[in-house]
């Protein structure tokens, strides 16, 4: 017993999958027959979003920030594209990615240069975003908002029925983070910054440049998310990606990076973005009612955090 | 001990330890009622936390406070205060988003009696409806010695109140201490300079390594103070001259890095030293001399606020470390919890400073990294069995992975503050003979210790600072604890006959 836990604590990311398997099988003797390879099919399809919203959020919580604006942000990306169809599919997607690029601009002048709590500086313009986003829907009332088709192939398509488009998408995503937070100076420069900001500076590192980069390179996937997420749903309202919020810090956190910074990854939160879906899915099939799902939701995040604070202290 | 004045204060046999860190052994003080009583010793001798065991800021692990005949032990400084011992601290003890008034109030200090104190030491006229934030910190001082005189102690003990006042100041507390021995009551006085001590205390008490080593009159006593201050290291260390690579220096080279005029605020002012290719210049001073802000100028972490910096001959605007480091100034700095990453590996420790400078945020080459990190690790023979997090490394190899660092990348000048501190005995070794090593392959290194003997061991000459000025310069030959100590405490250095060459 006391080996295993050792193993556990050594490679952390064994536990995640185990645990993934546990809340699976879970699943299969609870309600037999329920895992079949179009349930996991649909549980990728889901967390795909998720799993990129996620990556922004790794990024910036590795240098011990965080971005509470990427649910309105990816909101407001998908709410611009589906309002701008029609002046065509590029014009729409550059309008869109646009809003990623300015909120992450501003959050990383904010954060950077100004000093401002990451907590604060991205909950003030994640309410601003939300707040235009509602004004920009009053102008945007007579046109008919719809998702160009190859967003829609993208949230919604399965290659052959089974394999889902998004899953594509995620997987470059995936691999570039995993890139570049092992293999490039960007990647060590946001773990050095996490675990110490002053020792950077010692070192020669204009730290606000890091983080200046951190947080657009954040908001940019939080929009990519968006679109994908506008993709699934084929329709664009304003509370989208509201419920995205908690989990994608929650998926983050359950993977193993720490909020203090200087010290996680990417592969935890994919299979923390997995963990998150399958327990949604298991709510799902619970029969109960809306707000027991959510106290359960809560409690089970909440739960994870603290046992993953034991295992790895 | 005669008996002539009556004793106020008896302290015997008081021993304290932090952890594994022995603060006191055996510290004695006895203080006369009416006396002005300097408490001596060198950094870390355990002059403050005597005074924070008479004033009960913590217990002792052993040992006897008795006051005016009983045996006193006294839980926190408030009883303390009511019992009529009061202790000005290095630090001001001001919250500083309070006001001066407030402040008091939270001490429960009457104003009206502060105003009186205040008025004795000639600071009438500040403002106390003004933040303690927003007064310099020269009157701050001011202002814990009126609030300690507003309590009327009867003993009052001052732990380096004059560390960071100019003289108009110090003089002022020095009229003020007079008269609170006129009217019949007792100061503990601690200094580091051995010129105030003698004019104001009439007895000295002098701590080694927490233990008392002596008491003395203080009237033409300083070489003896030194002397008990320093003990039998002296001749320890007079017996082991060093073996040094010559400083090759061709004279017409431009110095490695070169200081004209350098001031910085209150710490420093016009410093000017040249630092030859090849050579180690150790720099002495007491605590708060200025030498950190000497560093941090240098390394791009302060900015100067008149002077030059020349590195090869090239004046130098340094607005970041990055700056420093550019002309190839690397620095070592004092606590190398600052300048490492405690949860990330030994390599990439090791391999930050190559992504500062270079601005190299693509791809890595992992395998170059990896020889250049393992050369340097192997060069100072650091520990890699907890190499995955330098934070469970010993302190010996975490100041090593801050210096291989820099020997992994490329610097001219090596800027180490108080490499040493805390780290065994034969880290330390191979510490120096690194830095040896280093300025026999052409490099220069700054290096500024704590401990005195160490000057004479590691360097080819010394510059002493005293209150942010130079106030000696020797070959190390010549730098025995005694000169660099007197340098150290503002006075001249001894006559000495020698032949001119």
């Amino acid at each position: 017993m006391s080996q295993a836990l050792a193993l556990v604590r050594g490679h952390t990311i064994l536990a995640l999958i185990l645990l993934l398997a546990v809340f699976v099988l879970g699943i299969e003797i609870a309600r037999p027959g329920t895992v079949t390879p179009l349930w996991i099919s649909n549980a990728l399809l889901f967390a795909a979003p998720l799993a990129i919203l996620g990556a922004g959020q790794t990024l910036v919580m590795l240098t011990g920030g965080i971005d509470l604006s990427v649910a309105s942000v990816a909101t407001g990306a998908a709410y611009i594209l589906a309002t701008n169809a029609a002046s065509g599919d590029g014009t729409a997607l550059a309008l869109s990615l646009s809003l990623g690029l300015i909120v992450g601009i501003v959050n990383g002048l904010g954060v950077a240069v100004l000093r401002v709590q990451p907590l604060v500086m991205t909950l003030g313009t994640g309410l601003m975003v939300g707040g235009a986003m509602t004004v920009y829907s009053q102008y945007m009332l007579a046109s008919q908002p719809h998702v160009p088709a190859i967003i829609q192939t993208l949230g919604a398509g399965k290659i052959l029925g089974l394999i889902p488009v998004d899953l594509f998408l995620w997987a470059a995503i995936a691999a570039l983070m995993l890139f570049a937070l092992h293999r490039t100076g960007f990647g060590r420069l946001l773990y050095a910054v996490g675990d110490n900001r002053e020792a950077c500076h010692l070192a020669g590192i204009r730290v606000w440049r890091v983080l200046f980069v951190d947080y657009v390179l954040c908001a940019l996937l939080a929009a990519i998310a968006g679109l994908v997420l506008v993709g699934g749903t084929n329709a664009a309202d304003l509370s989208l990606a509201d419920v995205y919020l908690l989990p994608s810090v929650a998926c983050v956190i359950i993977g193993g990076t720490s909020i203090f910074g200087g010290r996680g990854g990417y592969s935890g939160t994919i299979v923390g973005a997995l963990i998150l879906t399958v327990l949604t899915s298991i709510l799902t099939l619970l029969d109960v009612p809306e707000p027991v799902k959510q106290i359960l939701y809560g409690a089970i995040i909440l739960s994870l955090a603290a046992a993953y604070a034991r295992l790895t202290e | 001990m005669s008996a002539q004045a009556k004793l106020l204060l008896r302290v015997t046999g008081v021993a304290k330890r932090f952890g594994s860190v022995i603060a006191l052994r055996a510290a004695e003080l006895e203080l006369r009622a009416g006396e002005i009583h300097a408490l001596m010793g060198a950094n870390g001798a355990g002059k403050s936390t005597l005074v924070k065991v008479i004033t009960g800021e913590f217990p002792a692990d052993a040992g006897e406070v008795t006051l005016a005949g009983n045996v006193t032990v006294f839980r926190s400084p408030a009883e303390a205060r009511r019992a009529g011992i009061v202790s000005v601290y290095q630090d001001p003890a001001l919250v500083p988003d309070l006001t001066i008034a407030q402040n008091m109030r939270l001490a429960r200090v009457p104003l009206d009696a502060v105003r009186a104190t205040m008025r004795e030491l000639g600071i009438e006229r500040l403002d106390l409806s003004r933040r303690a934030r927003e007064i310099d910190y020269p009157h701050l001082r001011l202002i814990d010695l009126s609030r300690a005189l507003a309590s009327k102690p009867r003993i009052l003990i001052l732990d380096e109140i004059t560390a960071a006042l100019p003289a108009d100041l110090s003089e002022r507390v020095f009229a003020a201490v007079r008269e609170w021995r006129r009217r019949g009551h007792s100061v503990i006085f601690i200094s580091h300079r051995m010129a105030e001590v003698a004019a104001l205390a009439d007895r000295a008490t002098i701590l080694r390594d927490g233990v008392t080593v002596g008491v003395t009159a203080t009237r033409d006593a300083e070489d003896k103070i030194v002397n008990m201050m320093l003990g039998a290291e002296v001749a320890k260390a007079a017996a082991a001259p060093q073996p040094r690579a010559s400083a090759g220096i061709a004279p017409q080279a431009a110095p490695a890095l070169e200081l004209r005029g350098l001031t910085y605020g209150h710490a420093l002012s016009g410093v000017s030293f040249r630092l030859g290719a090849g050579e180690i210049l150790g720099i002495a001073a007491l605590e708060g001399q200025g030498q950190q802000e000497l560093f941090d100028c240098i390394a791009g972490v302060r900015r100067a606020n008149s002077g030059e910096i020349l590195a090869n001959g090239r004046a130098l605007e340094l607005r970041h470390p990055a700056d420093a480091i550019r002309a190839g100034l690397v620095l070592v700095p004092a606590n190398r919890l600052h300048a490492l990453l405690p949860q990330r590996s030994i390599r990439e420790n090791v391999a930050l400073s190559s992504l500062g400078t270079l601005g190299a945020w693509g791809p890595i080459a992992m395998r170059a990294e990896r020889k250049r990190v393992e050369s340097a690790v192997e060069r100072l023979q650091i520990d890699k069995r907890a190499s995955s997090e330098v934070r469970r490394l010993s302190g010996g190899n975490q100041q090593k992975v801050v210096i291989a660092r820099w020997l992994a990348a490329e610097f001219r000048t090596l800027l180490c503050f108080d490499p040493t501190r805390g780290i065994d005995i034969g880290t330390k070794r191979q510490i120096y003979a690194l830095l040896r090593e280093v300025a026999g392959q052409g490099a220069a290194v700054l290096l500024f210790t704590s401990e005195l003997p160490e000057i004479r061991l590691a360097c080819d000459r010394a510059i002493v600072l005293f209150a942010g000025r130079i106030s000696g310069e020797m070959p190390a030959s010549e730098a025995d604890e005694a000169r660099l100590l007197r340098a150290a405490h503002g006075l001249a250095a001894p006559v000495r006959a020698e032949a001119p060459v």
